[in-house]
């Protein structure tokens, strides 16, 4: 009992979060592959249409065409290598735009919520003003000034949530500015920057962890939707987004081309999130 | 016979180690019985454990906490919780979280006794403006319309007392309720508590690490180490000469205003060292027995 | 010999937030109402007085971590009331500070060694690891300690690793802000002995705040008592207790229960 720690159920989240870490890490890994070797491990070409072999049920159902695993389109694609083309996109948007937005939000949430005074009022209007426009039109009206195309999706989802970011790190920040180690800082004579990044930045690390997967996860998300309105990318690449939206049509004669691409979504984001949690309860001392 | 009892009672951490090890203690009716210790003995968890608030990670392992000669600990949840609710209270120890920040604090006071206890609203209000007068507060038509943001640390401790002290209950639980006060504020709290214990004839489990206060309002106390009673004695018999040596250590540590040369003696790692081996070898007597 | 602390007249006013208008500024609440004394080289005083007092804030205003509003502060003959920052971090080497809360004042994120460390390398200390591994040494606690982090250690050997990280530094002047009020009563003793020793050792000079008289008797030579931002006593210990002068002391000296059944407390 004398120097003992505090006692807690800590070992059971050590023990789910690994779990939640490994299969989210799988599955992410699993299109990081498909992302970069798509033209390889893709069992047709995604593009090649055949209408004699439009509307093939999954390999397991009766009527199937070997090779076909995930089925075809009404325009005879296939469905498994459209998926995993598809993945291309979504990663690269979700790691580009995650990344930009998470570093612009950050920094700008750091400054606010460590320095205060004049920077942080000026940076809070900011924030305040810009999280008044509506998100869905603001990025169309983006979209449609810069025209379709991978960067202008990433510019209109940087633009519209680095506010997330800033909100959410300017609280931590705050919360632990006014901790005892801080001014413990101060009074070994740490400058104000110094004290930022050596003091505050490595607490706040943990929260800006799972908000970058978070945000990742939305960034696909935003892209699939973007996609569904024939607003991302202009040239004819699978886009899952894309694929939703045509599989519509055919929802209740081929059920798979709207299915498949939809889990596959969902899953993705999921692992995003999971993988964030993950990831911060691996790498926080505190919890270890 | 007593109005609580408690026989070797055992907690433990879900699948981990023991928190109480066979705990037994009794408190008889409009009794103050203080549990001493310092942080992590396991005097918090006693009064948890009575009020059928141990946190979810915590499980009782065996023995009985017998109150009003009713065995807590084998009834079923709903007829458990009802009967504590009409039998006991609790004055925690930090006054500043205890309260609803978004509430009033007439209806934190009032809405326990309306809802739970089927009070009408007249008799509840009236009786929470008689409570504040016994905890003399000034004001108490406004007191009962502010927040407690509004109010300072000692009348919100206060008001918890009168909280407490609001349904008649026949034991109350004080978890600390003075280590977040200034000592002036104590004193008062604490000539607080004793006085409406003895008027309302409320027994009185009195958690505290702090051995100046329970020289002042307990007649009994139990000393705790790791979740085990070292000793179990009468305050007169304690302070004149502590039996066990880990008692008589925390007395020597405890440092006292007037003999400037008294106190500040950290607990000798001979004593820890023979509770220690105390513990150990009642662990081993229940692997074994 | 000469005094390290001067101090006259001090006052400082804190802007209260709470009651800050939309448009302006935040009116300012008194804290330090023109405080004048001395701390002479060597000595260890003690800063007593209930919450609201001050004391807190006094603290931290001769370890500059607050400007003060008005009067003066000397340290070792420089005037430090209003230095600014860029002048100030060489002389902060001289005097440190030991928080309160154990749990807050550690950089939950740094491991023990890099926390002692820390101040060294900002100072530009040489032999590092070495002067980390003396300060261990002079708290007591093990050099293995320099990979643990501060949620490994109990509130104890935090408050110690404390005491290291002030102390690595070897300043003239330490403050301690209520260091041992969320202890243990046995871990108290051991790092008030422990401040004790180094005290001597060290030739320090110290300020203690405390709420518990207790405490303020058995370490501090003198004794200053603040009430509502004003000295209402400043003695040496032994005069303040066999004979308190100031309604408030007596009022803070009757409050304490000591534990023995039979003191009369009414």
């Amino acid at each position: 009992m004398h120097e003992a720690r505090a006692i807690d159920g800590r070992s059971l989240v050590r023990r789910r979060a690994g779990l939640r870490l490994w299969l989210s890490a799988g599955w992410l890994g699993l299109l990081c592959v498909a992302t970069l070797f798509a033209p390889w491990i893709a069992p047709k070409d995604p593009l090649a249409q055949d209408l004699f072999l439009g509307r093939l049920p999954p390999f397991w159902m009766a009527g199937a065409e070997p090779g076909y695993w995930l089925g075809t389109d009404s325009l005879g694609r296939d469905v498994l290598s459209r998926i995993i083309h598809g993945a291309r996109v979504a990663l690269a948007v979700a790691l580009i735009a995650g990344t930009i937005t998470c570093l612009v939000g950050a920094t700008l949430g750091l400054l606010a919520g460590f320095l205060r005074g004049w920077v942080d009022m000026v940076i809070s209007r900011l924030i305040d003003i810009w999280m008044a426009f509506p998100p869905v039109l603001f990025s169309i009206l983006l979209i449609a000034v810069l025209g379709p195309g991978l960067w202008s999706i990433i510019i209109a989802i940087v633009v519209i949530d680095w506010t997330r970011f800033a909100r959410v790190v300017r609280a931590e920040a705050m919360a632990q500015g006014a901790m005892d180690y801080v001014a413990s800082a101060r009074v070994a004579g740490r400058g104000r920057l110094g004290t930022m990044m050596r003091e505050i930045l490595p607490n706040v690390l943990p929260t800006i962890v799972v908000l970058l997967t978070l945000e990742m996860g939305i960034a696909v998300i935003v892209e699939a939707i973007l996609s569904f309105v024939n607003l991302s990318i202009s040239t004819d690449d699978p886009t899952w987004g894309g694929m939703i939206s045509e599989g519509r049509t055919s929802v209740h004669q081929a059920w798979w081309v709207l299915v498949f691409p939809l889990v596959t979504l969902f899953l993705t984001v999921l692992a995003f999130s999971q993988l964030g949690e993950g990831l911060k309860d691996r790498f926080d001392p505190v919890l270890r | 016979m007593s109005f609580l009892s408690i026989r070797n009672l055992s907690v433990r951490l879900k699948k981990g180690p023991p928190l109480l090890r066979r705990v037994s203690l009794d408190v008889a009716a409009g009794e103050v019985r203080g549990l001493v210790g310092e942080s992590g003995a396991g005097k918090s968890m006693i009064g948890k454990a009575v009020l059928g608030i141990l946190p979810p990670s915590i499980e009782v392992t065996g023995g009985e906490i017998l109150l009003d000669g009713v065995d807590l600990l084998r009834l079923p949840p709903a007829l458990r919780r009802r009967r504590i609710g009409a039998l006991c209270a609790l004055i925690p120890q930090d006054p500043l979280t205890a309260l609803n920040p978004s509430h009033r604090i007439g209806p934190q006071i009032t809405d326990r006794l309306v809802d739970i206890l089927g009070w009408t609203r007249a008799d509840a209000d009236r009786r929470a403006r008689e409570l504040l007068a016994e905890v003399q507060i000034p004001d108490p038509e406004r007191v009962l319309r502010s927040y407690p943001h509004e109010l300072s640390g000692g009348m919100r401790q206060r008001i918890l007392i009168a909280s407490a002290f609001a349904a008649e209950p026949k034991l109350i639980v004080a978890d600390e309720p003075t280590t977040a006060l200034d000592v002036t504020v104590q004193k008062q709290i604490l000539k607080l508590i004793a006085g409406m214990q003895a008027r309302h004839g409320t027994a009185l489990l009195f958690v505290t690490h702090d051995l100046g206060v329970v020289s002042k309002v307990c007649q009994h106390l139990s000393v705790l180490y790791a979740g085990m009673v070292v000793e179990d004695t009468s305050v007169a018999d304690f302070f004149a000469a502590p039996r066990h040596a880990y008692s008589a250590a925390l007395l020597a540590a405890t440092p006292k205003y007037t003999d400037p040369s008294a106190g500040l003696i950290p607990v000798p790692e001979a004593v820890i060292a023979a509770v220690q081996a105390e513990v150990a070898a009642f662990d081993r007597s229940l692997a074994d027995g | 010999m000469a005094d390290l602390y001067s101090i006259e007249t001090l006052s400082l006013s804190l802007a209260d937030m709470t009651a800050k208008p939309l448009f302006g500024a935040a009116p300012h609440i008194q804290i330090l109402r023109g405080l004048s004394f001395t701390i002479p080289r060597g000595a260890v005083v003690g800063i007593v007085g209930g919450s609201g007092s001050g004391k807190s804030t006094l603290g931290r205003a001769l370890v500059r971590l607050l400007e003060p509003s008005g009067g003066q502060i000397r340290f070792d003959g420089t005037d430090i009331t209003h230095l600014p920052e860029a002048a100030l971090r060489p002389l902060r080497r001289r005097f440190q500070m030991i928080f309160q809360d154990p749990m807050s004042s550690l950089n939950p994120r740094h491991r023990v060694g890099t926390i002692i460390a820390e101040p060294l390398r900002l100072h530009g200390f040489q032999a590092i690891p070495d002067r980390v591994a003396r300060a261990l040494e002079q708290v007591g606690l093990p050099q293995s300690f320099v990979t643990r982090y501060p949620h490994e250690l109990s509130g104890g050997q935090r408050q110690r690793v404390g005491i290291a990280r002030a102390i690595a530094l070897e300043p003239d002047f330490i403050l301690a802000d209520e260091i041992v009020s969320g202890l243990d009563v046995s871990s108290q003793a051991q790092v008030l002995n422990l401040l004790e020793r180094l005290v001597r050792d060290l030739g320090l000079t110290l300020a203690f705040i405390s709420h518990d008289l207790s405490v303020i008797r058995r370490l501090c030579q003198r004794t200053i008592v603040l009430h509502r931002g004003e000295i209402v006593e400043d003695r040496p210990t032994a005069d303040l207790f066999a004979d308190p002068q100031a309604a408030y002391t007596r009022e803070l000296l009757e409050a304490i229960p000591l534990p023995d059944p039979a003191q009369v407390w009414t």
